[in-house]
């Protein structure tokens, strides 16, 4: 029978066995429910606790933009593009110093959590793509680097999860913010299959079973005449080049896409909290003649 | 042209009520340090599975006679691999095939062989034809290439005759079986090269000095799965580590650790019928089908009247927003302080 390595550098040592619970036609391993149960208890907790008190921002409202007349002068894509960026997202919308009061909710900071957990799993993964796939398995260090990325990726996962839990219980894809919400579900969509190249790209006996068993899948989706999952090399340049930059990609889009829109205001929010029209144009946030977008870049 | 709602429009509007302080490059940098920590905290203790993967090489020296059976298969072209279809081969039977369809669509059938493998060069006789010398290895390679599909058949199904009573952990092979021909010396040498470590290499799809792709070795191990289920060698393994289709196996992980929960309703689907019993044979496209349509609609949840409004039907946002239901003007500080007149220009008129 085959021989297991043991678990280097673990305090607590989880290379044996695991116990199964079993309920009706449900089998689940402990560690599993146990990530599951960790996630349901954080999005209680992170609804339920109170917020830290902060600082008042001294003012009420929201900043009149910046006039950027001079940056919107010009002609051409590159000055149609820079007007565009200065329209939909000036420097004030992109790097706040203030939020609506109601973002006051440990909720709230799982949608940067994802992101840490994104970035310390590129960074992770860096150090495995720089010393080859297999250095790992034959370097005590290169073991833990890659124990840094298994649990970055399941807290990218979890933390990825209780974001989506809050976001559809907020509704927040009103307010125009369709493209917020499609774009957080394509990154959860892109962050599975990146797990899964991931889970292939090992070169341990689960890359080998899972390449095995998930071809059946993905050959009768006609997916397998592209992705063979019995692949290494394709496994693993879709696990570390092309599925990455895609899922960075949307994930940048749907961060800049928050702070476009902004965050989701209360359902039944105070219509005074709210800018009317006339409001709006009266503090030159939107043009009175809503001329389209050519004509004022021509301006 | 779409037309905005009401409501969509009144969510959309800036905001201009109360304001709290926030710095958002605190926020990232205080959220990645946790994270750090977190990650090295969970990866000191926890540490990460690494089973190593088998080998032909163990299969054949756990189980010979387990590993000549399937051999046999892949030379009478009747494994799982041999029958497969598109995209490894051609196949118009049915009955054995793995080519999967949903109603009458089979975008397996459409997309063709993309893989060409015929099991009984590619899984036999090519690596045994690499073999130095052994003139009689040869010779009986060559006696084998040359006769009928009929003979050949015949060769092999009297050979698995003498077979089909060992034990799979048997290591005793019959070399002398005058009905099956050439096949009892290619088993053997086939035998000696996989215990050798031998085939593992030979098998690779790329045999030339550099390779990544080891579809061959895995289809060929993988027959043992499909053909002795728990009993070959890898399921002995696959089956007590939890790996199973039926057992969840796409979430979980060797040893203790987690592995993919986030999977868990993509495995849900092959446990219950009519998926996990009458219907199994187009199993895995009716889950990719059914998996394709929840995530459209969880993608298109914004604009599917009804599914968009359950939030609000549910008071699970009271609570996420209690302390703005309560105080509308509130403004999280600690204390009190005041809204800076210098401000004011940009405040709402009036208030």
């Amino acid at each position: 029978m085959i021989s297991f390595d043991p678990a280097i550098g673990a305090i607590v040592d989880l290379n044996h066995p695991d116990t199964y619970v079993h309920w009706g036609f449900i089998l689940i391993s402990v560690a599993n429910l146990v990530v599951i149960v960790v996630l349901v208890v954080l999005f209680i907790a992170a609804i339920g606790l109170p917020f830290l008190k902060g600082r008042s921002i001294g003012r009420k409202a929201f900043h009149a933009p910046t006039n950027h007349e001079s940056t919107m002068e010009g002609e051409g894509w590159t000055a149609r593009s820079r007007y565009l960026g200065l329209r939909y997202l000036p420097p004030e919308k992109l790097l706040p110093d203030g939020q609506p009061s109601y973002v006051s909710s440990w909720v709230y900071v799982f949608g940067v959590l994802t992101i840490g957990a994104l970035a310390m799993a590129i960074l992770s993964g860096f150090i495995l793509a720089i010393e080859g796939p297999s250095w790992w398995q034959t370097s005590n260090i290169g073991h833990l680097v890659n124990s840094l990325h298994l649990w970055s990726v399941e807290l990218f996962m979890g933390f990825m999860t209780v974001h989506l839990w809050a976001k559809f219980w907020m509704a927040a894809w009103r307010g125009k913010r369709w493209l917020t919400w499609m774009t957080g579900v394509l990154a959860f969509l892109m962050s599975v299959f990146e797990a899964f190249t991931g889970y292939l790209s090992q070169t341990n006996f689960d890359s080998q079973w899972i390449a095995f068993e998930s071809k059946d899948a993905f050959n009768s989706a006609g997916i397998g005449a592209f992705v063979n999952a019995m692949n290494f090399g394709q496994a693993l340049m879709l696990h570390i080049v092309v599925v990455p930059i895609i899922l960075v990609l949307i994930v940048g889009i749907h961060v800049l896409m928050v702070r476009v829109r902004g965050v989701v205001p209360p359902i039944d929010a105070e219509p005074d909290h709210l800018a009317s029209d006339s409001e709006l144009v009266s503090q030159g946030v939107v043009q009175p003649d809503k001329e389209n977008i050519s004509k004022e870049a021509k301006l | 042209m779409i037309g905005w709602s009401k409501s969509e429009k009144v969510y959309s509007s800036p905001w201009i009520g109360p304001q709290r302080h926030y710095d958002i490059i605190k926020e990232a940098s205080i959220a990645f340090v946790v994270v750090l920590l977190l990650t090295i905290v969970l990866a000191v203790t926890f540490s990460s599975p690494n089973t190593p993967p088998i080998t032909i090489q163990a299969w054949a020296k756990a189980q010979p006679t387990g590993f000549v059976d399937i051999a046999l298969t892949e030379l009478n072209h009747t494994s799982d691999s041999a029958t497969y279809g598109p995209p490894y081969n051609t196949s118009n039977n049915p009955a054995t095939d793995s080519v999967q369809s949903l109603g009458p669509i089979s975008i397996q059938r459409i997309l063709g062989v993309k893989y060409p493998i015929n099991t009984a060069q590619t899984f036999v006789l090519q690596p045994l034809s690499s073999l130095p010398g052994e003139a009689a290895l040869h010779s009986a390679i060559k006696q084998f290439d040359q006769a009928s599909v009929q003979t050949q058949d015949k060769w092999v199904a009297a050979y698995q005759s003498v077979m089909k009573s060992r034990a799979l952990t048997s290591s005793k092979l019959q070399s002398n079986v005058p009905t099956a021909g050439p096949v009892p010396t290619l088993m053997i040498h086939l035998l000696s090269m996989a215990q050798s470590g031998a085939l593992d290499a030979q098998l690779l799809t790329h045999s030339s000095f550099f390779t990544t792709n080891y579809t061959n070795p895995i289809l060929f191990l993988g027959d043992s799965w499909k053909a002795q289920h728990g009993a070959s060698y890898w399921g002995k393994i696959v089956t007590s580590q939890h790996l199973a289709g039926n057992q969840w196996g796409v979430m979980n992980e060797t040893g203790s650790w987690p592995g993919q929960p986030w999977l868990w309703l993509y495995t849900m689907w092959y446990q219950i019928p009519p998926l996990s019993t009458s219907d199994k044979s187009n199993s895995d496209v009716t889950v990719i089908a059914i998996m394709a349509v929840l995530s459209v609609t969880l993608l298109m949840i914004p604009v599917i009247p009804g599914l968009r409004r359950i939030p609000e039907k549910v008071p699970l946002y009271r609570l996420i927003w209690r302390r703005y239901y309560r105080d509308p003007e509130f403004t999280n500080a600690a204390s009190n302080v005041e809204i800076n007149s210098q401000t004011s220009s940009s405040v709402r008129p009036g208030k």
